[in-house]
Formats: structure tokens, sequence, C-alpha cells
């Protein structure tokens, strides 16, 4: 019944809006030439109100919602990210106060008047070519910070690394520490059974120590490296707060390394929030769970982190032998 | 009606010889279902394309009602789609397939087939002066493998494993492996089927295009001669032959990987313990297909509707467009550099991170164009005399929509800060402004532009300001909040933000994200309201009611088969002679009036 009402009620207003607007564009068409030229204006009145109210409201909003947005970076490749970020922030957001502004405000200084004539300006090569420079040279900045600090992203892994493995299946990640050998054991894909879907060779000595971890746990200041893969489908290794995220793909080993630098006890300080924690959440659509594939990522102190490692154990001796 | 006894008298010229003598005897199948005339291919690509995005934009509804408000239950939804909703709820399943099928039908049968082919055909021959296409057969046939793959695709959604679901850019494994997904089942196999059909239907549409334009312009009518809206429809064919062979070669391998058990996509692929027998594909490689067809794309979406604009803006302001030949080619440009920048939706794809670097580089120049043709626009406005109605107005919305999702690209654009937006909200922020909303503003001031060519009647303007309103506040409401909320790191494609407590902040916001969109959604209802509505009732239109310069508005009002009735016009001069002469009274000179003694001495546009 309600859907009935609903329906009719939307009808009925759609009825009398289409009255309205019959009524009102025959009243335009009976104007005389005058009063056509004040049409034109409060159209050019309209439009300048909704696009610098847009405007404004594009503006306003950034005081609204900027403090919800990432905390601090809690990486130094993060920081890199979030310089650069900021860099672009400030230069695109003068562009684009100043153009949408001569938008709106040539829509409506330049209305229509029947007395007037436009200017015939059809060509001028030096503006063309200025805003074909100006631009360029402004990317130009853009593209070598890029390319400068992917490339520091993306540089060697440090031998001191902490080694971690990250395997996303649907809808959970499963993370192996190296033990203290600082090697991960080796993965064979023919040995994958249900006991051991990882595929994990136990006769490479170096897996006898690694182990498997619930949570991610990470020194503060180290650098710790990680190594992605996925057993089903395509998932994404997204760690927000440290502003990095690498594709798990099966098939194709995929790498990370950053260092860490701000522990999760000052992020709930930062933050004002006695719960924070960091988080791996999935970003890339891995099927109806997707939504909810997240990790926690606590980051430590040295000594803490030392006290938890060796708390672990041995998944070879632990799990694989019993 | 009008049309069989006017066409029985017109006379043939050479471009129609093969009819001379022959007498049209048109029945309402061949008139307007099995036409091969190129307006009314246009009206059925039109159709086509409302009712594609008057479903799709439905789909958004839903799956915005169930991100608004996560927690309720609504037991009426449910009684309509029962299927998709388990307990009042719409289920994960669902929502994932409703976000690909709306992905899919707004890119590919909206924006793609609809825009590119309602403009095309109404006015690639109109335009240049032709009687019709280069081939009328292959464009009706265009029109219809366009119209049975969207039947194959709507029957996707009554399927009982439901449509695909792996998001519109079918990333394998998760939609070559039906145990994974369940709409990667038989919904992903008609998915398939049906892009095969589409694809075939833009090469026959792009073909005939390029063909017509190169081979069928009137006398007089040379390249520099022609609107910037046939440049961009050019380039716009050129741009999909030569892409989307590439996704359907991409599309049989996946159908291989499916169906015999080839390894293109798949390698070490473990399920419940259980190694797959696939051994040596990549992922990845799926991905360089794909995005070889899906970034060229984005322009045959965005480049037809900055040549409607750019027309419009030039006819509304009364004034020239601003560098014809620099528009033209910034086109150029942006179709060569659409080649080379797929890789930027793969940064962090795992391929190499070096090739991430290049692609950084010709993805941030594909800014300078673009640029370009910001400031060229906004040069046409100033001093211009402009008639604020509803094309204009729509237009103006388009650029400002272009610079909002626009200079976003750059962020984007840019491996590093890519490497904390990917994927996130901040991508569906950009895409939806910058070629869904900026693509639909080009539409809809196309279509209130040349609705009286189209129907010989104007559309209700009051009705297009109310349009106008509600649409341009409300993609702004939706879109551009979800900048913050990308920024905050939220991934897109998520059913519900609820599970993970840093992205649980934004119930209010989404809940406002969802009524604008209904509001949307009720205002393009309007919009069509208007459009039938006018088809019959609208005030009747004069012969050249924008007084436009353009051909197509010296081709008789009721639209006759073959266009002109005797010979076809011959043009004399460049399309945007507006208030050339400051003396004058009349503030245009149509391309068919010959140039005057003074005006051959002035070397530049004629």
């Amino acid at each position: 019944m309600s859907i009935i009402l609903g329906l009719l009620t939307l009808v009925l207003l759609y009825i009398v809006v289409v009255q309205i607007s019959k009524a009102s564009d025959l009243i335009k068409s009976l104007r005389s030439d005058d009063e056509q030229e004040e049409s034109f204006s409060n159209g050019a009145l309209f439009v300048a109100v909704i696009g610098f109210g847009v405007l404004v409201y594009s503006i306003v909003s950034c005081f609204i919602y900027g403090p919800t947005i990432l905390p601090k970076p809690a990486s130094e490749q993060g920081v890199w990210i979030d310089n650069l970020l900021k860099i672009t922030i400030v230069l695109t957001g003068i562009v684009f106060v100043i153009t949408q502004t001569l938008l709106f405000w040539f829509a409506y200084k330049y209305q229509y008047k029947k007395d007037r004539k436009a200017y015939f300006f059809a060509d001028h090569n030096k503006l063309e070519i200025a805003w074909t420079i100006i631009p360029a040279a402004v990317l130009t900045l853009l593209i070598v910070f890029g390319i400068q600090k992917w490339f520091k992203i993306f540089s060697p892994t440090p031998k001191e690394a902490i080694r971690i493995e990250v395997v996303g299946k649907q809808y959970a990640w499963s993370v192996r520490y190296a033990g203290a050998d600082k090697k991960l054991g080796k993965r064979d894909f023919s040995l994958v059974n249900p006991d051991n879907e990882l595929g994990i060779n136990w006769n490479d000595a170096s897996s006898h120590d690694d182990f498997m971890a619930d949570e991610i746990v990470l020194p503060v200041g180290k650098p710790v490296s990680f190594d992605i893969g996925a057993l089903d489908v395509i998932h994404n290794f997204w760690l927000p707060h440290f502003r990095l995220m690498m594709s798990a793909v099966p098939g194709v080993p995929t790498h990370l390394w950053f260092r860490p630098t701000v522990t999760t006890e000052e992020m709930k300080k930062e933050t004002n929030n006695p719960n924070f924690e960091y988080v791996v959440a999935c970003n890339k659509l891995c099927g109806s769970g997707h939504y909810n594939m997240k990790k926690v990522v606590k980051v430590v102190s040295q000594e803490e982190y030392e006290k938890w490692f060796r708390s672990q154990k041995s998944y070879y001796y632990s799990v694989v032998k019993q | 009606m009008q049309t069989t006894t006017t066409s029985e008298q017109h006379v043939h010229d050479n471009a129609h010889a093969h009819a001379s003598g022959h007498h049209h005897t048109e029945t309402f199948v061949s008139k307007y279902i099995f036409s091969l005339d190129h307006k009314t291919i246009g009206k059925q690509f039109l159709t086509m394309g409302m009712i594609w995005a008057i479903i799709g934009g439905f789909m958004s509804v839903v799956f915005r009602i169930q991100l608004g408000w996560p927690d309720e239950t609504f037991p009426i939804l449910e009684r309509i789609f029962s299927s998709w909703f388990t307990d009042g709820k719409l289920n994960p399943e669902s929502y994932y397939a409703l976000i690909t099928m709306h992905g899919t039908i707004m890119v590919f049968f909206v924006l793609t087939a609809s825009l590119s082919g309602t403009f095309a055909n109404i006015l690639i021959p109109l335009q240049i002066g032709a009687r019709d296409m280069a081939s009328p057969l292959m464009n009706a046939l265009s029109f219809w493998l366009f119209f049975f793959a969207g039947v194959i695709m709507f029957a996707s959604l009554f399927l009982p494993t439901g449509a695909a679901s792996a998001g519109w850019t079918i990333y394998p494994p998760l939609s070559a492996l039906p145990q994974t997904s369940p709409g990667s089942g038989n919904g992903m196999t008609f998915w398939l089927i049906a892009m095969v059909l589409f694809v075939a239907s833009t090469l026959l549409g792009g073909l005939n295009y390029v063909s017509t334009i190169l081979n069928m312009r009137t006398k007089g009518m040379t390249m520099y001669r022609m609107p910037l809206t046939v440049w961009a429809l050019f380039f716009t064919a050129i741009i999909g032959i030569l892409s989307f062979p590439v996704l359907v070669s991409c599309v049989v391998l996946l159908i291989f990987d499916r169906g015999l058990g080839t390894s293109f996509y798949l390698s070490n692929i473990v399920i419940g313990g259980k190694l797959l027998p696939y051994s040596g594909g990549s992922p990845i490689l799926f991905q360089h297909l794909f995005w070889f067809l899906g970034h060229p794309e984005v322009y045959i979406i965005i480049l037809p509707a900055m040549g409607i604009v750019s027309e419009v803006l030039a006819v509304h302001s009364r004034k020239p467009i601003f560098g014809y030949k620099a528009m033209i080619f910034s086109i150029l440009g942006i179709t060569v550099l659409s080649f080379i920048v797929w890789a930027h939706h793969m940064f962090l794809s795992g391929m190499n991170p070096f090739l991430g670097s290049i692609f950084t580089l010709f993805t941030l120049l594909i800014a300078i164009p673009s640029a370009v043709k910001v400031f060229n626009w906004l040069t046409t406005l100033w001093r211009g005399n402009i008639r604020i109605n509803p094309p204009s107005m729509f237009a103006i919305g388009f650029v400002s929509m272009f610079i909002s999702g626009g200079l976003t690209g750059i962020w984007l654009g840019n491996s590093t800060v890519d490497i904390q937006l990917h994927d996130t909200y901040f991508v569906v922020a950009h895409f939806h402004i910058v070629m869904g909303i900026a693509a639909f503003f080009g539409m809809f001031a196309g279509v209130y532009h040349w609705f009286p060519r189209m129907y010989g009647r104007m559309m209700n303007e009051t009705m297009a300001y109310i349009h106008f309103a509600i649409t341009f506040i409300g993609a702004y409401l939706i879109f551009w909040p979800m900048h913050f909320i990308g920024l905050a790191g939220v991934p897109r494609r998520y059913y519900s933000f609820n599970e993970i407590e840093a992205f649980a902040q934004y119930g209010d916001l989404n809940k406002l994200i969802s009524i604008a969109t209904i509001v949307v959604f009720l205002g393009q209802l309007l919009f069509l309201v208007n459009f039938v509505y006018s088809i019959y009732r609208g005030k009747k239109s004069t012969q050249n009611p924008w007084q436009a310069n353009t051909l197509e508005w010296t081709s008789p009002i009721e639209g006759i088969h073959g266009n002109w009735d005797g010979e076809l016009p011959t043009v004399h001069r460049w399309p945007y002679d507006y208030s050339r002469n400051p003396n004058s009274d009349v503030d245009f000179i149509p391309q068919t009036v010959p140039l005057t003694e003074e005006e051959k001495k002035d070397k530049i546009h004629h």
C-alpha cells in the first residue's frame, strides 16, 4: 500500500512540474525581444549562482571532511608520498579555483545583450603556446619528484630487513615470519595439499624456524620486507596508515619493503583514539567477502618486538611434526 | 508519413544514383525498426541509451541504499527483487553483481555505444553534407548487434547464479573460476558473449564513421571546415577501431581459460588446499590487454562530449571556438597518447616498477592537451554574447566537471601518489566526475541542442533548468565527498564500511550521498518526461532555432530520406563565423554563404 501511495505522490509531483513548466515556457514565448534578453539574463544568474554555490561547497567541504582523512603517515615512505600529495593538492587546488571562477564569472559577465556584439577572437598562437608550456613545466616538476620517489620506494630491500611473507586467499591473510635465520623457507606448488596450503618445502631447513602469526607485529624504525602472494584470486595488500599497497597475485610473486616510524601507542595519542589500530585491508575485488578481509598490524618498540618474537613457536616443530 | 511523399519527389543526385527511379515505399517496420536511415538509427541508439541509463542508474540507487543504510532492512525491495535480497538486505553477491553491471552498462552501453552512436549517426552525414552513411546497411547492423549484445547482458541478470560480479574490469582469476564467485559462472559467460557482439557493433559503426567522413564530404567541405563535433567523432572512431579488437583478444583468451582449460591468465592456483591444473599464465597479462582498450575507452567516451561542447559553446556564445586548430591537434594529441598510458591502471599490479615511471611520464603528458582544451573553452566564453539556455548550460557544466575530474587525474597519474590512492574511493570520485558525469553533461548538451533537428520541436526549457540544477548540484554532492573518503583510505567496491573500524566513520556522509543519488535519479526521469513530452507537445522549432552555421540546420526540418532536396549544399567557409562582421545585424554566417571579396583577402579561417 505504502509503495502505491509513494509512487502516486511521485507521479503527481511529475505532473505538477510538467504543468508548471508548460505554462512557464508558454509565457516565455509570448515575450517581446527585450524581455527575451531578460530571460537570458535570468539564465546567466541561475548558472552563476549554482556554479559559485558548488565552488563554495567544494572549498568548505575541505574544512568539514579534511580532518577525517588519514592521520600522519606512519612510515618513512609514507612521508615522501604525503609530501608529494601536498604539493599536488596545492598546485591543482590553485588551478581548480581559478578556472572554475573564470568559467562561471564569464558565463555571468558576458551574458547575452541584444545590442552587444561578441568579440571575434578565433586564434592567438602566443596564448596557445603559453598554456601549453606552463602546464608542461609544472607537470615536469611533478613527474620528476614523482619518479624520483617512486624509485626510492621500490629500491632494493636492505639486507637487515625483517622478512615476512603474506599470502591472501578468500577472505583472509596468512602471515609467515622468517625465524632466527632470517630466511623464509622455500615454497613449492607441487607440495600443496590441504595440510600444507602454501606448499612450504619442509625439506628446506630454513623453513623449520619459520612461524605463522595472527597479527603483523613490526619494530619501529627497522626496515621490514614483505613477500606477497595469493592462492586463489588477486588480492591487494593495502596498509592505509603507512600509505603503501601492493597487489597479491596468484602465480606472480610481488614485494614491498618499508620502514615504520610511528608505534601504535604513539598513533593512539596522535589520533586521540584509544582503540586505534593499524590494519591491512584488501583493496582488490576478490569476491563476496572482499569488504571484510583485514589483518591487524602492530608497530612496537624494539624490546617489545624481541619479546614477542621469542614467544612465537616454530610452525614446523609445533604443528607439522606433531 | 511526410517522408514518403517528399522522398518520392526528391531529386536524386550521383551520391544517390542507385536509387534513382525507385520509389521508396516504406512500411512501419522498414521506417522505424529495420531502418537504414542514419537519422533513425541515431534515434534508436539514443532510445536504447536512455533505457540502459535508467537501468544502470537504478542499479546505483539499489546499491547506494545498501551503502547508505547498511543496518536497515527493506522488505519492500525484497518483495520486488526477491533474488537479490535476503532478510530484507541486499546480499553481497548481488551487490557485487550490481556494481559490475552498473559499470558495464554505463561505460559500454550508454557512454560508448549510445553517445557515439547517437551523435555520430545524426551529425556526421548532416554536418558534412552527405545523403547518408557510407554503408547504411553496416550502420543498421551496428545498431542491431548492439541491441542483441544488450539483450544477452540483460538476460544475465535473471540467471540463478546471478550476473557477472567480478567488477566491470573482470580481472581473472576471479572472473575465470566459478568456484571463487557465483557470478563467474554463467553470468560471466553471458557477459563475455555480449561484449564480443558489442565490439563487433562498435567496429562496424566506427569503420563506417571514418569512411563517411573521409569520402563523403560535400563540395567545399575540406577537413579544416568540419565542425569540431565531426573531428571529435572521427578520432573517437579511430581509437575504437584500434583498441576494441584488443578487448576481443583479451576476452577470447579468457573464454579459452574458462572453457578449454588453457592457462593464459592462470597459474599456481590453490583452492581449498588443492592445486588447480593451470600453470605458466599471468593474471597481469589480462590487465595489460584489458587496459590497452580500457584506457583509450575513456577517451572514446569523453571525446564526443568534448566535440559537442566545443560546438555548443561556440554557437551559444556567438563566438568562434577559440583555437580551432589547437582544438583539433589537442584531440590528436589525446588520441595518440591514449594508447601509451594504459599501465597507469596497473602501477601496483605487480608489474615491474620500472614501467611505472614510463607510464607516469606519458600519463601526465596527456594533461597538456586537456589543459589546452579547457583554456580554449574558457577563452571562447570570454567576451562572448552568451545565450544561457539548456544546451549552453550543460556545456558549461561539462567544462566544470571536466576541470574537477581532470585535475584529480594528475594526482592518480603520478605513480608515487597513486600508491596511496589506487582503488580507493578517490578513484571512484575521479572517474565518475571526469568520464561519467562530464560525458553525461556533454550528452545532455547535445540532446538539448540537436533535439529540434531530430524531432522538429524544442524541448521544454523550464524542465531543463530543473534538470540542470538537480544534476549539477547532485553530482557534486555525490562525488565530491568521495575524494575525502578515498583520502581516508577506504577501498572502493566495499559492500559495507562497518567491518573495518578505520573506515567506519562515514555513516552520515554515506546517507547523504545515497539521498543525493536518489534525487539525481529522479531528476533524470524528469529529463525523460521532458524528452517524451517534447517529441509530441514541444514548441515547433524553426529551421535554424539556434542561428547556427553548420549544415544540419539547412536540411529540411521534417528529416527527409537523403537529407537534402535536390543538390547537396556547397560549403564556402569554416563553421565558426559567429560575430565575424561587427557591422552586420546578423551575428552568424552559415557555411553555405559564399565568401565576400573582403573575406577572401583575409588569410585565416574560411
